[in-house]
């Protein structure tokens, strides 16, 4: 079979799906899955730039989704009063500091020729002594802060700014750490580097989830504005009353409806303008010799390509496409929760997606999102529907039937890591196989 | 009637053919050289002779059995050693260790099979218990030899066993390869340096791109002016 | 006698904790080194392994005081430990039978394999939820102390009471015997050494007649021990919930590394390092300095370098410094 027909065939197939799901359960649902899928290909897009051309392992999907998250906060929110009086700035004072301190040590080791130890002890004293004019300089500020209304605020806020603004910013913020994670880490083979973004990924989110006085932490950060109208808003106009009335539709589930489908048009959007210029950069010389550094490393060194830099490019590219989506999603969300950001979601998951849509494949990475997300919500009514057809026959007040049926969402966990193998093992160029160029 | 044959034997990487119709061998107690000059196929054909690479056509024929087909390991069982040109070494085991991992099939006379290598290669004995990562070119080639000497083979293939060992300790491991092959150890030996080689072979092969040019004693191939014109460099 | 407070403190709050936290970190480090000495890659279902092997030994544990079959004052869980690793084992062989066996034939690399190892931890930890379900389980019984604080106040006559668990002195025991059997059998065995042999020059260990499939099959029996003991003694320490096994991979790859992967010895080290490590910098010195300085010299606050919220982010800053400045590890392992 063709790649085209391939696209045709699974794209087809994937709309009838979703629109099965819009006349059996509803198209409220539906709409909701759409939207994830759609921002689940994004990141996908992502990563697989750096993976399916550059053979670059990223593993640290959830540090730059929550990077872009945080955007959301700095750019919508409005900044707590009183929050900058007692001390704010101390704290950007406190971490440049620090930075500065770190920077020293970095650029003491590349650039003097001190030898090693003398280094190793000057760079311990600058960072530890960075660290503590740190702590000593945030230390009360971030307690003050921290105390401003802690119920409501307790954090710096943001700058009031239209939310939409912080889909770039969040890429932004993902491109500049995805440019120091790279320069630390891109010189390391593909299992320290899975293992370093991992371990840096994490990090990010520790720091998300303490740092109160930035993120707010477990305490989440609620009602942030939205780029669409509230369902309320809508309720009341009369075009969305004649709708309802002519479709037949409530109207309450009419406007939820319409929120959703404009978040779709807003996040289709973005997909067709990363798809389209990912197609171009694949396409361009830059991309071929992308593919051909990752095909003989050691040839593409000896013609002279800078391999380091290359890499850098494509890792800061793949990373801030990841961070925008990051941000989309939290916008759609509405809500910046620290704690939700886990691995096996964000990192994992959205591997499963490069590799079974096709690694090197952008087509590929799309259908790879929309399935497996699809599959990852619908799985869990499918386990229990499972369960309860092979149980029909156990009475109802049998231990072991109701054991089953509680933990019969689990299975989707099973069911992806199945979906996986079966990939890896049978076809192991996934659903779209990269295109020979 | 060789103790180790190959017979017409062709064979290469993928379709392309690096040995031909080439015939190998060596009788018991002996000493074969292949020679020739870089790109001849001399390791290839030795790892054919081994089983680590498949004939396409031709025999290998051990002690009148016809190994053709079995494997290395199997083939190792039958009573061939094989020294590998690199990584021959197991560098983070003691160089007692790796004497044992020669023997691992047969260890029914560990300890005396122990005792004749020490006694051939001494500074092995004295450096037992260090990791043989450690040790000097020439002491790992010692190793590496020792190591596949551990299962009393009948024909021991040494591939290029001068590669990076310094001049004076090739002489030295030359006059041991000659002492094992007079305790009756049939020996069949690629080298790069053809006439050090030579000098102690009861029998030399020639081979250029992949086949047969010369076949005859040490001696007379050292005596010959087209080969010392060709490959001995005069 | 405020000095001796004070090193009670240290020991009672540093050192016994950390020693049992770090022996948990080195059984898991390991079972990741020697997983990817012989079979070269990074395995992300070890952790799960572990959880495996610790649901196995809950339900062992379970059924058996149903039967009040026990072995009082020590937990079930340690009676049953030897089927629970009979267990594990047999899910690692299933699992190598099934997956890793293809990869190992094809040659594949070592990425590949690492992704596939993915696969098997989402499938292994959906298994594990769906039969145990995801929430908390405790499984402790028997004596809770080998050394109460009241008891060793009232010997010593300190202030300061030094505790020590019974599931500390269980792991601390246990994972001291599982190492020196270990290192006893790598070392000292014709397995053992062909092992690795194996791990060290895959070609000549086949051109000696070592038999592959055999350093396998050991290599995955020896990864499913390690993994079994560690899972339920760290279950046993903290009680067991699925979801936390997959963040205790992250540490334990820093204590491989830390300590150089594929090295035994640097694994143990590296366990260490990481348990210490945390320990050290989230414990707050305040009650350290009011024992060893005087009054008016102790300053206030709590004196904590960090927060003990970051604690497990020690482990993966640890983890980057290493990478950075020597990313063979402490003793030299092999390059990934």
């Amino acid at each position: 079979m063709t790649n085209l027909a391939r696209i045709k065939i699974s794209y087809f197939l994937m709309i009838t799906a979703l629109i099965v799901v819009g006349f059996l359960q509803s198209w409220n649902v539906a709409l909701t899955i759409f939207n994830l899928c759609v921002i689940s290909s994004i990141m996908t897009l992502g990563i697989n730039i750096q993976w399916g051309n550059a053979g670059i392992v990223n593993f640290g999907v959830m540090g730059f989704a929550a990077l872009g998250g945080l955007a959301n906060i700095i750019i919508s929110m409005p900044p707590t009063s009183n929050a900058w009086n007692v001390g704010g700035e101390m704290i950007i004072i406190g971490l440049m500091i620090f930075t500065l301190s770190v920077f020293f040590s970095i650029i003491l080791f590349k650039k003097s020729n001190l030898n090693n130890r003398v280094k190793y002890i000057i760079s311990f004293i600058s960072i530890i002594s960075g660290y503590f004019i740190m702590r000593f300089l945030v230390d009360v500020p971030i307690e003050k802060i921290e105390a401003i209304e802690p119920a409501k605020t307790g954090y710096l806020g943001g700058f009031n700014l239209p939310v939409l603004l912080s889909w770039p910013v969040g890429g932004l913020l993902a491109a500049f750490s995805a440019f120091i994670i790279g320069k630390i880490s891109l010189g390391l083979r593909s299992d320290y580097l899975a293992i370093a973004t991992l371990g840096i990924s994490e990090i990010i989110i520790y720091f998300l989830k303490n740092e109160d006085w930035l993120s707010r932490g477990v305490k989440n950060v609620n009602g942030l504005p939205r780029p669409v109208p509230y369902e309320i808003e809508l309720q009341s106009k009369e075009w969305v009353l004649k709708v309802s009335d002519y479709l037949d539709i409530p109207i309450t589930e009419l406007s939820s409806i319409i929120v959703k489908l404009s978040y779709s048009i807003l996040f289709i959007l973005v997909l067709l303008i990363i798809l389209f210029l990912l197609e171009i950069a694949v396409k361009s010389p830059w991309g071929r010799m992308m593919r051909a550094i990752r095909d003989n490393e050691v040839s593409a060194n000896a013609m002279g390509k800078n391999i380091k830099q290359r890499h850098l490019q494509v890792f800061i590219i793949g990373s801030t496409i990841v961070g925008l989506a990051g941000a989309m999603l939290t916008t759609l969300d509405g809500q910046f929760t620290p704690v939700s950001y886990q691995p096996l979601r964000y990192t994992f998951l959205i591997w499963i997606m490069v590799i079974v849509g096709g690694s090197g494949n952008n087509f590929g990475s799309i259908i790879g999102g929309f399935l497996i997300w699809f599959f990852w919500v619908q799985s869990e009514p499918l386990g229990l529907w499972f369960i309860s057809q092979i149980t029909t026959y156990i009475s109802d007040t049998n231990i072991i039937k109701s054991h089953l049926l509680e933990n019969a969402a689990h299975i989707r966990l099973m069911f992806m890591g199945l979906i996986l193998l079966i990939t890896l093992r049978f076809a192991p160029k996934g659903l779209i196989p990269e295109v020979k160029r | 009637m060789y103790l180790l044959s190959g017979e017409k034997i062709t064979c290469g990487y993928g379709s392309v053919d690096i040995v031909s119709e080439c015939s190998i061998g060596v009788n018991k107690g002996n000493i074969s050289s292949v020679v020739g000059p870089n790109g001849a196929g001399k390791s290839t054909a030795m790892k054919a002779l081994f089983g680590l690479l498949p004939l396409k056509k031709g025999k290998v024929i051990l002690n009148g059995e016809d190994v053709t087909n079995l494997p290395p390991q199997k083939r190792v069982l039958k009573g061939m050693g094989f020294v590998p040109q690199t990584n021959n070494i197991f560098p983070s085991l003691t160089v007692k260790e790796n004497l044992e991992m020669g023997a691992f099939i047969e260890q029914n006379d560990l300890n005396k099979m122990l005792e004749y290598v020490y006694e051939l290669f001494p500074v092995l004995k004295d450096k037992k218990s260090q990791d043989a990562g450690e040790l000097s070119g020439g002491q790992r080639q010692q190793v590496a030899v020792g190591r596949a000497l551990m299962t009393k083979p009948k024909v021991l293939m040494l591939d290029e066993p001068s590669a990076g060992v310094s001049p004076i300790i090739m002489e030295g491991l030359f006059t041991k390869i000659r002492e094992i092959a007079d305790q009756g150890t049939a020996i069949l030996m690629v080298e790069q340096n053809a006439k050090q080689a030579l000098k102690i072979s009861d029998l030399g092969f020639v081979l250029s791109q992949g086949k047969n040019l010369f076949t005859d004693s040490g001696n007379s191939l050292l005596a010959n002016k087209e080969v010392r014109q060709a490959f001995l460099g005069g | 006698m405020d000095y001796l407070n004070g090193i009670t403190l240290i020991l009672n709050y540093i050192f016994i904790p950390g020693l049992t936290y770090g022996s948990q970190l080195a059984l898991g480090a390991l079972g990741i080194t020697i997983v990817y000495s012989v079979l070269r890659f990074s395995n992300f279902a070890h952790g799960e392994f572990m959880s495996f092997g610790a649901m196995s030994s809950i339900l062992l544990s379970w059924l058996f005081m149903s039967f009040e079959i026990n072995i009082h004052p020590l937990p079930t869980a340690i009676m049953v430990l030897p089927i629970a690793v009979l267990l594990t084992i047999t899910y690692c062989l299933i699992v190598d039978r099934l997956v890793f066996k293809f990869y190992r034939q094809q040659n594949s690399k070592s990425v590949i394999n690492l992704i596939v190892s993915i696969g098997v931890m989402f499938f292994t930890g959906g298994l594990i939820r769906f039969i145990v379900g995801p929430g908390d389980r405790n499984f402790f019984d028997g004596e809770r102390f080998f050394l109460k604080a009241r008891t060793f106040k009232n010997i010593t006559g300190l202030n300061e009471g030094l505790t020590l668990k019974t599931t500390q002195g269980v792991t601390i025991l246990l994972s001291v015997f599982l190492v020196i059997v270990l290192f006893w059998f790598l070392n000292k065995t014709k397995t053992g050494k062909s092992m690795r042999a194996y791990s060290d020059n895959k070609e000549l260990a086949l051109l000696s007649g070592i038999n592959p499939e055999k350093v396998v099959l050991i290599t995955w029996i020896i990864t499913g021990i390690l993994a079994c003991v560690a899972g339920t003694l760290y279950g046993l320490d903290k009680s067991y919930k699925p979801f936390t096994y997959l963040h205790l991979v992250l540490p334990i790859f820093s204590a491989a590394i830390v300590g150089g992967v594929g090295n035994p010895i640097g694994a143990i080290i590296g366990g260490f390092v990481i348990a210490f490590s945390e320990l050290i910098i989230t414990f707050a010195y305040k009650k350290i300095f009011f024992y060893f300085l005087p009054a008016y010299l102790v300053p206030e606050g709590l004196l904590q370098i960090l927060s003990t919220d970051y604690k497990i982010a020690i482990s993966f800053v640890i983890l980057v410094i290493v990478l950075l400045i020597k990313p063979t590890g402490i003793y030299k392992g092999k390059i990934l």
